[in-house]
Formats: structure tokens, sequence, C-alpha cells
């Protein structure tokens, strides 16, 4: 932004009509603007602030349509938030939920983008194939792996009951361990693809002369791979994992779609929901909501904290 | 064997046992979709192991009949087709008449608040659905707009915009400002420069966006969960394929069909616009 250095030769003849085109350039960049700005307020920043309102309310649905924003406050929604039982296993539930699928999206994204990363016949075929969990709408994801999965006509469980030996077919989605399990294997299933993306297109962006001088110089293919390409792909590390733990930390519909909160799934979000839907108790559901916003929010904090101290190293 | 050489043996061989595990394990479950659509669920109970089911067993009464309206014994997903092209399609359009103008403003206009706005764009890109969708949900309730395919259209812009203008954004920044100069310089206005240049420069760009935002609005579930159950009609296919699901009488490979028929015009889509998607979401990747 170093638009206001005006050069001292210009002589006054030439400035009343650079600042008629800032004049101008100022009104149609308002005007350019402010539409989405309007409707983003009206559609995001207003509910988030609104969130926060209903949140100290003792509201329902008939009192919001009635009163509007005019119900007393109370604290009660976030003691009896922070005070039911199911919560904090919920949240136990989402960091173990998050942190695994981020992980493990990240790890295997990047497997696949060094293995894709040299050209070969069919390359571009297979990396279109690779993305298909990410682009494939969840509904149609997730009833597909419960039919897969299903105890009793799945095609897995024909499979290990037939020819790996299992006693009986397992329940995957529908029992304590396995269900939770299930869920994040499928979720990296699902993001996988994301993280390759964004890996394959950094992995172009190198300079290969580095890589074959490590190898000139004696590198083995795992100290090139530690030694040169892994530094490199710290900030792409750091950048998918930022966007990966924010989006997961909040995730609904895959697992309400896979086992419904059943099985120790129940994550944060699948809680609100079911507060807001099943005993319609909105403050409640705000509350949890805003509650989470903080955990997220605090988790932020100390992850940029984290990966800033890591690089003053 | 020096480690050296055992390890580059070790990666030629893995490399190829990774690329085919991972095509497997991303393609197979779609594969299987498309192989139980058109499987009687008599037979895949009687098999479930039929991944490669005989030929004249096969059968396209799914499709009939999850397509079919219901006074005819269907399960009406033709009209939950209808109500996700048209709830998908408004979303697209809106966002982008929204989003283009306001991204060609950020990235080449000197305006006061654009820095805030830059920053609103991305606070609002962390902000969760689950957090705005309560107070959305009660809102729209509120104000009459609940239940209503309008309704609906307009939550979604929520969700497309800040990726969209995201995406429009890091485009814009690579075509030289100096071609805006010689257009402003020759008289056009601002907007002239921006439907007549920049817009047709950015065109691979727009495609590519809107299908992304195509893509958000027809994958959609949470929303159309909230705003839309009560409302059979307006049912759009994820939420139609999810209801039904629930009920124990339509048998799974009839849902298997509407799996196919929510899926298949995603994915037409992204095979259009594979190269461009990828460069579009990935823009600023290797900046760090």
């Amino acid at each position: 932004m170093t638009t206001t250095a005006t050069p001292p030769k210009a002589g006054a003849a030439s400035r009343p009509r650079r600042s008629v085109r800032q004049r101008i350039e100022n009104r149609d960049g308002l005007m350019m603007s402010a539409p989405i700005t309007i409707i983003v307020v009206a559609i995001i920043i207003i509910p988030i602030l609104w969130t926060v309102v209903l949140s100290f309310q003792e509201a329902r649905y008939s009192d919001v349509a009635r009163n509007g924003l005019f119900n007393p406050f109370t604290f009660d929604n976030y003691i009896d938030t922070l005070t039911a039982p199911g919560f904090w296993s919920s949240i136990m539930t989402t960091v173990i939920y998050t942190v695994a699928t981020t992980a493990g999206s990240i790890i295997v994204g990047f497997i696949a983008a060094l293995a894709l990363r040299d050209a070969f016949p069919g390359r571009g075929a297979i990396r279109a194939a690779m993305l298909l969990p990410y682009v494939a709408p969840v509904v149609a994801a997730a009833y597909v792996w419960t039919v897969i999965l299903d105890p009793q006509y799945g095609v897995i469980n024909a499979v290990g009951t037939r020819f790996l030996g299992w006693d009986e077919p397992i329940n995957f989605l529908g029992s304590a361990p396995s269900a939770l399990i299930t869920v994040i294997v499928f979720e990296i299933w699902r993001y996988f693809p994301f993280a390759f993306m964004f890996f394959a297109a950094a992995l172009t962006g190198l300079n290969r002369e580095i890589e074959e001088a490590a190898l000139v110089d004696g590198a083995s293919p795992l100290q090139k791979f530690w030694y040169v390409i892994l530094p490199q792909m710290l900030p792409v590390i750091a950048l998918l994992s930022l966007l990966r733990l924010v989006m997961t930390f909040n995730k609904f519909d895959d697992i309400y779609l896979l086992t419904g909160g059943a099985a120790d799934t129940q994550v944060a979000a699948v809680r609100v929901y079911d507060q807001l839907v099943g005993s319609g108790n909105i403050g409640a559901a705000s509350a949890n909501a805003v509650v989470l916003a903080i955990i997220l929010a605090i988790g932020l904090l100390a992850y940029t904290r984290f990966t800033a101290r890591q690089e003053a190293k | 064997m020096s480690s050296y050489q055992l390890q580059t043996r070790a990666i030629s061989v893995g490399k190829w046992v990774v690329i085919a595990l991972l095509v497997i394990a991303a393609v197979f479950p779609f594969y299987y979709m498309i192989v139980m659509s058109f499987v009687r669920i008599e037979d895949l109970l009687r098999n479930p192991l039929q991944l490669f089911p005989d030929l004249a067993t096969i059968t396209t009464e799914t499709y009939r009949r999850v397509l079919a309206p219901e006074d005819e014994g269907g399960f009406g997903f033709s009209r939950f087709m209808r109500n996700s092209a048209i709830v998908a399609t408004g979303a697209t359009v809106l966002t982008m008449l929204l989003a283009i103008p306001a991204s060609y403003a950020m990235t080449r206009l000197r305006f006061a608040g654009r820095r805030q706005v830059s920053a609103l764009f991305l606070a609002v890109y962390m902000f969760p659905t689950i957090i705005i969708a309560v107070p959305i949900f009660v809102g729209f309730q509120v104000i009459g707009l609940g239940s209503s395919l309008p309704g609906l259209t307009i939550a979604y812009i929520a969700l497309t915009v800040p990726v969209c203008v995201h995406m429009l954004r890091s485009y814009m920044q690579s075509i030289p400002e100096a071609i805006d100069e010689a257009a402003y310089m020759d008289g056009a206005n601002r907007w002239q420069i921006m439907t007549r240049i920049t817009v047709p420069l950015t065109m691979p760009t727009l495609m590519s966006t809107a299908l992304f935002a195509f893509m958000i609005a027809w994958n959609e579930f949470l929303f159309a969960l909230l705003f839309l159950t009560a409302k059979k009609d307006l049912w759009t296919v994820s939420l139609g394929l999810n209801l039904l699901s629930d009920g124990q009488e339509v048998p799974k490979t009839i849902l298997m069909a509407g799996s196919v028929l929510l899926t298949v015009p995603i994915v037409a889509l992204y095979a259009i616009a594979e190269r461009y998607l990828t460069e579009g979401l990935t823009a600023g990747a290797s900046k760090g």
C-alpha cells in the first residue's frame, strides 16, 4: 500500500486530479465490496453475535419467536453446559477425533503426493481418481460406508468371516471402541485428497537441483526426504494442520450420518445439534457452541504460538 | 547390498504398492456403490460378496423406483434432484455476483476499510458452520424464511462466499494491474474495466470457482437438515437420502441408486474443472 507518496516534483496542477481519482477509487471500492460485506455481516457476523446473546438466555423456540432478543439474562446455560456429564466426554472425543484425523489425513496425503511426484503415463487419471472421496457428497460417501461395513450384508464382514477367520461379524459403527476408530478412518479417507492437493502443488514448486546435489553428495533417499524435502514442506504442513484442525473440530455431518453420535462418538457439534433439535433448547445449544468457539480459539492461539516458536528456532 | 541401494529399491517397489492401495481405497467405495445400485436386495442379502454381479441378475428397477414420484410407488428423487439443482444454482449465481466485484475491489482499489474487509473474510473463513447454523436457523424461522428453498439458498451463501472470495482474489492478484491502468487512461470506468477486461481474463478461474460453490451447495447436509426436515416437498437429494435411510422399509440397494444420483452430477462437473479447481484451492500453498 504505497499509494499516498506523492512525488514532490508533481506540481500543484496535478494534485487535485490525483485526489479526484483517489476519491473515485475509494467510492468504487466501497460500492463494489459493500454488497458482500453487508451479506456476510447479516448472515455470519450477526448470527455469531446472536449466538452469544442467546447463550445468556433461557431460550426455547416459543420464547425466541415471541420475544426475539428480549429474554432475561442468565448464566444458567453456561453452568449447565460445563457441569453436564456428557459435555467433557464430548470434548475429549472431539479432541481425539480432530487430532487423529488431522494428522492421519496429512500423513496419507503427503505419502500420496510423494508417490505421485514423478510423471508417468496415467498419472493425471490417478490424481483425479484420488480426489473422489473429497469431491463426493458426504451423504453418499457415508451411506456407502455404512453398507460396506454392515454386519449383515456388508462386503467387509463377508470377507472377514469367510476368508479371514473372524468368528462373527464386527459391528464397526455400532460398538464402542470400533465406532470411533471407524469414523476416524472415514474422515482420513475423505480428507487425505485435500492434503494431497496442497502437497502436490507445493512439491511441483520445489527446486530439484538441491535434491540432486544432495544425492550427488551421497545422501540416501531417506536422508534426502528428511533433510531436504520435509523442511521445505513445513509451511504447507502448518497451513494444512490449521485448516483441518478448525474444520474437523466442528465437524457435524460425517459423524451424524455414520453413527448419529452413538457408541461413544458424540463429538461436540453433534451434541449441539441434539440440544437444538432433540430438546429444542436454543439457549443450551448456543452456550455449548460458544464454549466450543472459545476452546477452539484457545487451541488456535496455542498452536500459532507454538509454530511461531518453532520457526524462531 | 548397501543401505543406499536397499532404500532405492524399497522406494521404487513401495511407491507402486502405495499408489495401488490409495487408488483402491479412493475408488472402491464408488465402484461398490454403482454395483449395488443395480442389484436386487434379495440377491444382496443372499450373497453379500458379489463384487462382480451376474449380468443376468442386474436390474434398473432400483433407479425407476427411486426416481418415481411417491404416488407411483417411488421415492420422489426427481423432485429432490430438482430442489437440489435450484438451490445449488441459485447459491452459485448469487455468490458469484457478490464475490466478483468484491474480489476485484480488494485486489485493485484502495478504499477506506479495505484492510478491514479483507480481514473480515479471513476471519469468516475460520468460523465453523455449527456455530452460525443455530442462529441462522432460528432467525430465518422468525422472519419466515425458515422452511423454504430461498431461505436455504441464502444460508448457503454463508458457506460459499469465504472460499470463493479467497480463490478469486488470489487469481486476480496475478493479473498485471497495468492493464487496468491503460484502460482507465482510455476513459473506461471501473465497472467497464471489471466486466470487459478482468472478468474475461479471469474466466477459467471464475468457472472453477463457480463449480466449487455449486459443489458446496449441492453436497451440503446440515442446513438442509435444519431447514427442511418437516417439508418433504422441499427436500434436497442429500436430505432425502438420509431421511429415507432411517426408514426400514427402503431397501439398501435403492438407497445406493439414490447415492449414485447424488454423486454423478458432482463428479461430472468436477471432471470438467479438476485442474483449475486444484490450482484455485491451493493457490498460495507453496508460499506458505
